[in-house]
């Protein structure tokens, strides 16, 4: 019985352990995220496996929060399971300075990383190692409809101001028409509303922390910032906003509902590709809004690709990395598939090509990510990086529970002031916790 | 005796039964038809219902992007490879429960049932642990442990509520002629209960196919299962909603005919003994 027991747990074993039987001599695992430039990528690694004969490639695409657990325990207990993965600019700080990541600094000179745009670079070096190379980068910036804009009797600035958004609002919202005059992100997440009012309480000259971490929840700014959204969301938002993240208003932008949206630049290709949206030909760009506090509204990302420590396969790794974040490869995606979806924000190189300035959205993209600067997010100083976070691992948790605070304030089940005394009792508290103030 | 139920009565339950089947069934069907609509009717106000020009150029797609049969293989290997473990060690344990209990059978019961109430995150990282030394993460042999382990209190359960219907006389009526106690099990005890086996196994391969947090976070390429699969189709930053919808009748297709044609045997088995 005992034999047969063992014999079967055996088989089973070896039947689990052969159905992919690789004979490639290297096989990179690369975990990654299901954005539009991710999918293309995948589309064309035909370019480099026939480059590189013997290494094979594997790819586990995952939705973005699954994602990012996934390879937060895979690094974090050094499982092993991936050889490339694609995080961004919140983790590879995090995660450079605990050494879970593999540094960048040796890649070869013909990759040129004097290229990519500094504003990025800086985001995705820590102590002068870089720790991943950016896929993609991306801001926020205004989205907004040229022919009701002209309707209304306005014209869009390149650099609007919040109360020019204001009242640009209030004249295109036609409630009777189902058009509402601005949309932008209520629901609650660190990566969904707590993006788009963190950078917008940058610009209104709040700030998370102050220099000795304490919360600034209890600070005018970020009453005016918080006020400012939830006033302008209630007269000319959507109904419902409070659920409305970035999917939802691209469907609604889409469909003509939106007067203007101001969310990553990323959307700038959905919004203008006729084959999924209405008003492909009607849209305009703009700077996200500031105060005139020196400050935009604006944050910064980057999908990048790091090697987590301890892979067999670093070197296989590297080309890979280097491959995917090269000049080559934004020429070999313009060939395939054209200019305007060449992952944007990552090259200086780029945005000095003449065929790539005629992408409509090209020299805002840029503009945008240059706006942000991850090093000095705010008006007053502050003790972390990052724009529309704040680069520290109890950030995700917090923000969260902050950003459903937020989320009850819009749909009015709580008010401005006690969803800012929650939220600044919150931090505190969890701030503590982390040991950050005494 | 029963109750006349008067025609009035019983249009107005049968109407009330419709509705809330329609309303537990509507979502697939939604997913269904959005599977066949292009990404810009799937978000489309007022929504279309079924005048649209169907396509299947997202089958299409996700036949391109994705290996369907890997995932499919994987989840029919998991599905059914902790079914036929659980049972195994199951069926004994049911037996011994049911016909020799002691005085600590009620507890282990509960016991058992008890370590379905930790939220399964609580154990995460002990097992990922665990895994990475065995050298178990991303193998379907990882996987099948996982869920037999996890499904195990169920088909216990399960189990020795069938078993517990099954007259104990019958059985000893089988020892005294002679029977061992493995004919016992074997030739009298399987037979009877076998609407019951089938039904704890087929309630089973439906748990183990939906499974979508060990079978996330365990694997990565080789062993992922369609609960994978469809993870792959979401997006928070693009609207794909036709290209998962897509994904999520792929995955469910197979599991939704099994249970279509394996329908009499679940209803009964869950309806096994309650009504006496």
């Amino acid at each position: 019985m005992k034999k047969t027991l063992r014999a079967m747990l055996g088989a089973t074993a070896l039947i689990a352990s052969t159905t992919t039987a690789a004979f490639a001599d290297t096989t990179l695992t690369i975990a990654t995220v299901n954005n539009g430039d991710m999918i293309r990528m995948q589309g064309l690694t035909e370019d480099f496996t026939k480059k590189n004969p013997g290494i094979e490639l594997e790819w586990v695409t995952l939705e973005e929060n699954v994602l990012r657990t996934r390879v937060t325990q895979d690094v974090a207990t050094k499982g092993g399971q991936f050889d490339v993965m694609t995080i961004g600019t919140y983790e590879v700080p995090i995660w450079g300075k605990q050494g879970w990541l593999v540094s960048m600094n040796d890649l070869p000179d013909s990759y040129d990383v004097d290229d990519l745009l500094p504003a990025i670079r800086g985001g995705l070096t820590v102590d002068g190692e870089l720790y991943a190379a950016p896929f993609y980068g991306e801001s926020s910036m205004v989205m907004y409809r040229k022919d009701l804009m002209e309707k209304a009797g306005m014209e869009m600035p390149d650099a609007p101001s919040w109360h020019f958004i204001r009242r640009a609002a209030a004249k295109m919202t036609d409630k009777d028409e189902g058009i509402y005059g601005v949309c932008l992100r209520g629901k609650a997440g660190w990566g969904e509303n707590m993006a788009f009012l963190t950078a917008t309480a940058n610009s209104f000259g709040a700030r998370w922390f102050d220099e000795d971490w304490n919360a600034q929840f209890d600070s005018p700014e970020w009453k005016e910032a918080l006020t400012f959204y939830i006033d302008m969301m209630t007269a000319y938002g959507p109904p419902g906003a409070s659920s409305n993240g970035f999917n939802e208003n691209l469907a609604l932008f889409q469909q003509g509902k939106c007067g203007m949206w101001i969310d990553a630049t990323v959307a700038a290709s959905f919004v203008t590709n006729p084959k999924d949206s209405t008003v492909a030909d009607k849209v305009g760009f703009a700077l996200a809004p500031d105060n005139g506090l020196g400050k935009r509204g604006n944050w910064l990302w980057a999908w990048s690709l790091a090697i987590p420590a301890g892979t067999d396969d670093e070197d296989a790794a590297k080309k890979f990395i280097a491959w995917a974040t090269s000049k080559d490869y934004l020429a070999l995606v313009a060939e395939n598939e054209g200019w305007a979806n060449v992952p944007p924000g990552t090259r200086t190189s780029l945005y000095e090509n003449a065929e790539y300035a005629k992408v409509p959205f090209a020299k805002m993209t840029l503009d945008s990510i240059n706006e942000a600067d991850p090093t000095a997010p705010t008006v007053d100083p502050v003790p972390y990086t990052g724009v529309q976070f704040v680069a520290i691992p109890e950030f995700q948790g917090i923000a969260t529970a902050v950003g459903q605070q937020f989320s009850a304030a819009l749909a009015g089940q709580t008010s401005v002031d006690d969803a800012l005394a929650n939220a600044q009792k919150l931090t505190e508290r969890e701030m503590k916790r982390a040991g950050y103030m005494k | 005796m029963a109750r006349a139920i008067s025609a009035r009565r019983k249009a107005l339950n049968t109407a009330i039964a419709w509705t809330i089947g329609a309303m537990i069934f509507f979502p697939i069907l939604w997913t269904f038809l959005t599977s066949f609509k292009t990404e810009a009717q799937a978000i489309a106000d007022p929504p279309i219902f079924f005048l649209f020009d169907w396509t299947t150029e997202n089958y299409t797609t996700v036949q391109e992007r994705s290996n369907y049969f890997r995932h499919f293989w994987n989840s029919v290997v998991i599905s059914i490879g902790s079914t036929i473990i659980g049972l195994a060690i199951a069926i004994p344990a049911a037996w011994s429960m049911a016909f020799v209990p002691s005085k600590h059978t009620r507890n282990i019961l509960m016991w058992m049932l008890s370590t379905k109430m930790l939220p399964p995150v609580g154990v995460l990282v002990p097992i990922y642990l665990l895994f990475r030394d065995l050298k178990l993460l991303d193998t379907q042999f990882g996987l099948i442990i996982v869920l037999t382990l996890i499904n195990l209190p169920i088909i216990v359960w399960m189990l020795y509520t069938y078993f517990k219907e099954i007259p104990g006389e019958v059985l000893e009526a089988a020892r005294m002629d002679g029977a061992t106690l493995r004919s016992e099990v074997l030739y009298i005890l399987l037979p009877m209960a076998v609407p019951g086996i089938a039904s704890t196994m087929l309630l089973n391969i439906i748990l183990a196919w939906n499974e979508a947090f060990w079978t996330l976070n365990l694997t990565a390429a080789k062993a992922a299962p369609l609960t994978a699969f469809i993870a792959s189709y979401s997006s928070p930053e693009g609207l794909f909603y036709a290209k998962l919808s897509a994904a999520s009748t792929m995955a469910i297709a197979p599991i939704l005919i099994m249970g279509w044609f394996s329908q009499k045997q679940l209803v009964r088995g869950l309806t096994f003994g309650a009504v006496k």
